[in-house]
C-alpha cells in the first residue's frame, strides 16, 4: 500500500492518459480523383452494382414480408385447401406444409448417404481412377440439368410398370408415375451434387497426417475413414445436406411433374403411412403457382401467405448453413459455402 | 579430406581440421537444453542380455518415382536400444522410417528392393495392417484425432483380432488404456478427465498422447519421426526420458535432426547422407570415434 501510495503517479492513472502526442486514427484515404477515367468508372460501376443487388434484395423481403404477414394467418397453417371460387372459403395450406416437409425429408434421407458415400469413394479410394473421372462428370452433369428435365426423366422412369408399387395404377392398366416416392427420389438426384460436393470438400480439406496416424497404428482404410475421416467432417456434410434440402424445398417444376396436380395429399391404399408416400399432394411451391394469378386457383393472397412461409423456412435452413459451417470456423469451408450457395441458385428449376 | 569421396552438395573448408568433440548441450547455444536437466548426457546402457534384435534390414533401396532415395541400407533395430537416425534433409532417413512399417506405400508410385525382416520374417508377407499394429509410428507434429483422450487411446486397442468388437468402455478397456497413458507418462497429467477432447492438450501432452496411442497397440517396435521437433525444450526433455524408460520394452527408432538429441537417448547411430547409410555404429563409435570424414564433418557442425 505504502509502496505504491509514494510512486509519481499510480499506474493506471499513466494507462488512462493516453500516449502523449495526438492520438492517430488512420491515414488519409485514398482518393480515386488521381485514377484513370476508365479505372473511375469500373470503380463506380461495381459500387452501383453492389448498392443495387441489397436494394433488390431489401425489395423482396420488404414486398414479402408486407404483403404476406398480412395475408398470414393462423388458421392458414391448419386448413386444408378446398376448390372454391372465393378465397375467403378456399381454406388454407396445411396439406402443402405437410407436403413439403414429406418430399424434403425423403429426398434428403435418400441423398445424404449416397452422396456421403460418393464423395467418400472419390477421395479415398478413386480406384480405377477412369470411373472416378467418370462419376466426377457425372455429378457435374446432374448438378446442371435443368430440374424440369429431371422430373420427366422421373417420370419416365417411375411409369414403368415394374414400380407401380411406388405410385398407383390407373384405371386402364398404366402406371402413373406421379407419388411422393417419385418426387422424393428424383428430388435426391437434386439434391446429391451439392452433399458430394460439400463432403469432398471437408474430405479434402483434413490434413493427410490424420489418415497416416490411423494407418500407422494399423487401422484398415475403411474404419479409418469410418472413425476418424466421416465425424470428422460432419460440419461439411450437414452443411451440403441442409443445402440439399433448401434447393428440394423451393423446387416447382418436379413437385408439377412428379407429385400430381391437385393441392390436397390423396394417399393410395389402406396401410398408414405407404399410402400417403404411394400417393399424390402438394407442396408450397405449387401451392404458390396455383394460387398465383398465373395458376388456376387464383387466390393471390394466399400465395402471398405461403410464398412467405416458404421464404422463411429458405431464410432458416440458410441460417442453418451459416452457423454449421461458422461453428466449424474453418475459412476453407465458408468458402466453400459461397461457391456452393453460387451453384445453388445458378440451376435452381 | 578424402579425394576419393568428393561432398556432392556442398564443399566443405579443408584448410582445418574440423572439431570431433561431442556435442554438449551446456557448451553449445543452439540448442540450449531445459533449464531443468542443464547436464543432461548420454544414457546409460542396458545390460546386453536385454538387448535382443527385432528388425533386420537388408540391402535396401527405395524409390519415389525416378529418384532412389534410400540406397543399398543395411541395419538392424533391436529392443533394448534406441537407435537414432541422423542426416541432413532429404538424407533419406524419414523414407527409411516410413518404409519399416510399409508406410511408403501409401505414397503413389514408390518402389523398393531388398528385404526387411521383423523377427525373422519378410514384412512383405504379413498382411499390412498387422504389421502396422507391429510397427507403430509416431509422426513429427502431434497429429491426435479429433475426439476424447479416452478416444484417441482405445481407436488404436479396440476390434483387435481374436479379442471381440470393444466398442463400449469395459472395464478392460479402461485399464489398457489408462496403462498406455501411464507408459506415455501422461496420466497424471490428464487423468482426471479423459473425456476431455484431445486438441485442448498442450504440444508436448498432444505428442505424448500420440506416443501413448503408439504404445497401446503394443507393438513390437515404436517409429519416431522427428518427435520432438515441434516442441519446446522442457516437453522435449519429458519425452526423451520417455524414450530411454521405453527401450527396454521395445525397439525404438528415432529420426532427429537434432544431434544433441541424438547424442543423449542413442544406443545405435546411423548416419544417412543423400541416401547412402554412410556411418552405423554404437553412439560412442559415431559420435567420439566416427569412422568417416562425412560424419566427422555432419556431428561438427560443417554442414547439414
Amino acid at each position: 500500500m505504502s509502496a505504491t501510495g509514494t510512486a509519481a503517479a499510480p499506474p493506471d492513472r499513466i494507462l488512462a492518459a493516453g500516449p502523449p502526442g495526438p492520438v492517430i486514427s488512420g491515414s488519409r484515404r485514398e482518393r480515386t480523383s488521381s485514377w484513370p477515367l476508365a479505372d473511375r468508372l469500373g470503380y463506380w460501376l461495381c459500387w452501383v452494382a453492389g448498392v443495387g443487388i441489397c436494394l433488390i434484395a431489401l425489395g423482396i423481403m420488404v414486398f414479402m414480408f408486407v404483403k404476406g404477414l398480412s395475408y398470414l394467418k393462423l388458421k392458414l397453417f391448419v386448413e386444408n385447401p378446398a376448390p372454391e371460387a372465393l378465397q375467403a372459403k378456399s381454406g388454407g395450406f396445411l396439406d402443402p406444409i405437410i407436403g413439403t416437409l414429406i418430399v424434403a425429408a425423403l429426398g434428403t434421407a435418400i441423398a445424404a448417404p449416397l452422396g456421403v458415400a460418393v464423395a467418400t469413394w472419390l477421395t479415398e479410394y478413386r480406384r480405377p481412377s477412369w470411373l472416378a473421372r467418370a462419376v466426377e462428370s457425372a455429378i457435374e452433369v446432374i448438378a446442371g440439368t435443368p430440374s424440369v428435365v429431371l422430373a420427366l426423366f422421373g417420370l419416365l422412369i417411375f411409369s414403368q410398370g415394374f414400380l407401380a408399387f411406388l405410385s398407383q395404377r390407373a384405371a386402364n392398366g398404366n402406371v402413373y408415375g406421379r407419388s411422393f416416392f417419385a418426387a422424393g427420389a428424383v428430388m435426391a438426384v437434386l439434391a446429391l451434387p451439392l452433399i458430394v460436393a460439400s463432403t469432398r470438400e471437408a474430405l479434402l480439406a483434413l490434413p493427410g497426417r490424420l489418415r497416416e496416424a490411423s494407418y500407422a497404428l494399423g487401422r484398415t482404410r475403411a474404419t479409418t475413414i469410418r472413425r476418424v475421416l466421416l465425424p470428422s467432417v460432419r460440419p461439411g456434410i450437414a452443411t451440403g445436406t441442409v443445402l440439399g434440402m433448401g434447393r428440394i424445398i423451393g423446387d416447382t417444376a418436379i413437385i408439377k411433374i412428379l407429385l400430381g396436380v391437385a393441392l390436397l395429399n390423396e394417399g393410395v391404399g389402406h396401410i398408414p403411412i405407404l399410402s400417403v408416400l404411394r400417393g399424390t399432394g402438394a407442396t408450397l411451391t405449387t401451392f404458390v403457382f396455383e394460387n398465383s394469378p398465373a395458376g388456376e386457383g387464383n387466390a393471390p393472397q394466399k400465395a402471398y401467405a405461403a410464398a412467405f412461409v416458404l421464404m422463411v423456412m429458405v431464410l432458416l435452413l440458410n441460417a442453418l448453413v451459416t452457423w454449421l459451417t461458422t461453428r466449424s470456423g474453418g475459412q476453407r469451408e465458408r468458402r466453400t459455402r459461397t461457391w456452393l450457395a453460387a451453384r445453388m441458385s445458378g440451376t435452381r428449376g | 579430406m578424402d579425394p576419393l569421396m568428393p561432398p556432392p552438395v556442398r564443399r566443405i573448408a579443408v584448410d582445418r581440421e574440423p572439431t570431433v568433440a561431442p556435442p554438449r548441450p551446456a557448451a553449445n547455444g543452439a540448442t540450449p537444453g531445459p533449464a531443468s536437466a542443464t547436464t543432461r548426457s548420454r544414457s546409460t546402457r542396458l545390460a546386453p542380455g536385454l538387448v535382443r534384435e527385432r528388425m533386420r534390414v537388408e540391402g535396401l533401396w527405395l524409390a519415389y518415382g525416378e529418384n532412389w532415395v534410400v540406397r543399398d541400407v543395411s541395419l538392424s533395430v533391436r529392443q533394448g536400444e534406441v537407435l537414432a537416425m541422423i542426416g541432413a534433409s532429404g538424407s533419406g532417413k524419414t523414407t527409411l522410417l516410413r518404409s519399416l512399417n510399409r508406410l511408403t506405400e501409401v505414397t503413389a508410385g514408390a518402389a523398393r528392393s531388398g528385404t526387411i525382416t521383423i523377427d525373422a520374417q519378410d514384412i512383405h508377407e504379413l498382411e499390412v495392417n498387422e504389421l502396422r499394429r507391429r510397427v507403430t509410428m509416431v509422426f513429427q507434429q502431434p497429429n491426435p484425432f479429433p475426439m476424447s483422450i479416452f478416444d484417441n487411446v482405445a481407436y488404436a486397442l479396440a476390434e483387435r483380432p481374436g479379442r471381440g468388437r470393444r466398442r463400449r468402455r469395459t472395464p478392460e478397456l479402461e485399464r489398457a488404456v489408462g496403462e498406455a497413458l501411464h507408459r506415455a507418462g501422461l496420466y497424471d497429467e490428464v487423468g482426471g478427465d479423459l473425456d476431455r477432447s484431445a486438441l485442448r492438450l498442450s504440444g508436448g501432452q498432444q505428442q505424448r498422447l500420440c506416443i501413448a496411442r503408439a504404445l497401446a497397440a503394443e507393438p513390437e517396435v515404436l517409429l519416431l519421426d522427428e518427435p520432438c521437433s515441434a516442441l519446446d525444450p522442457i516437453s522435449t526433455a519429458t519425452i526423451e526420458d520417455l524414450i530411454v524408460d521405453l527401450r527396454e520394452s521395445v525397439a525404438i527408432v528415432i529420426v532427429t535432426h537434432n544431434l544433441q538429441q541424438a547424442f543423449r537417448v542413442a544406443d545405435h547411430v546411423a548416419f544417412m547422407h543423400l541416401g547412402e547409410l554412410v556411418e552405423y555404429g554404437s553412439s560412442e563409435q559415431v559420435f567420439d570415434r566416427p569412422a568417416k570424414q562425412r560424419t566427422r564433418d555432419y556431428i561438427s557442425g560443417a554442414f547439414g
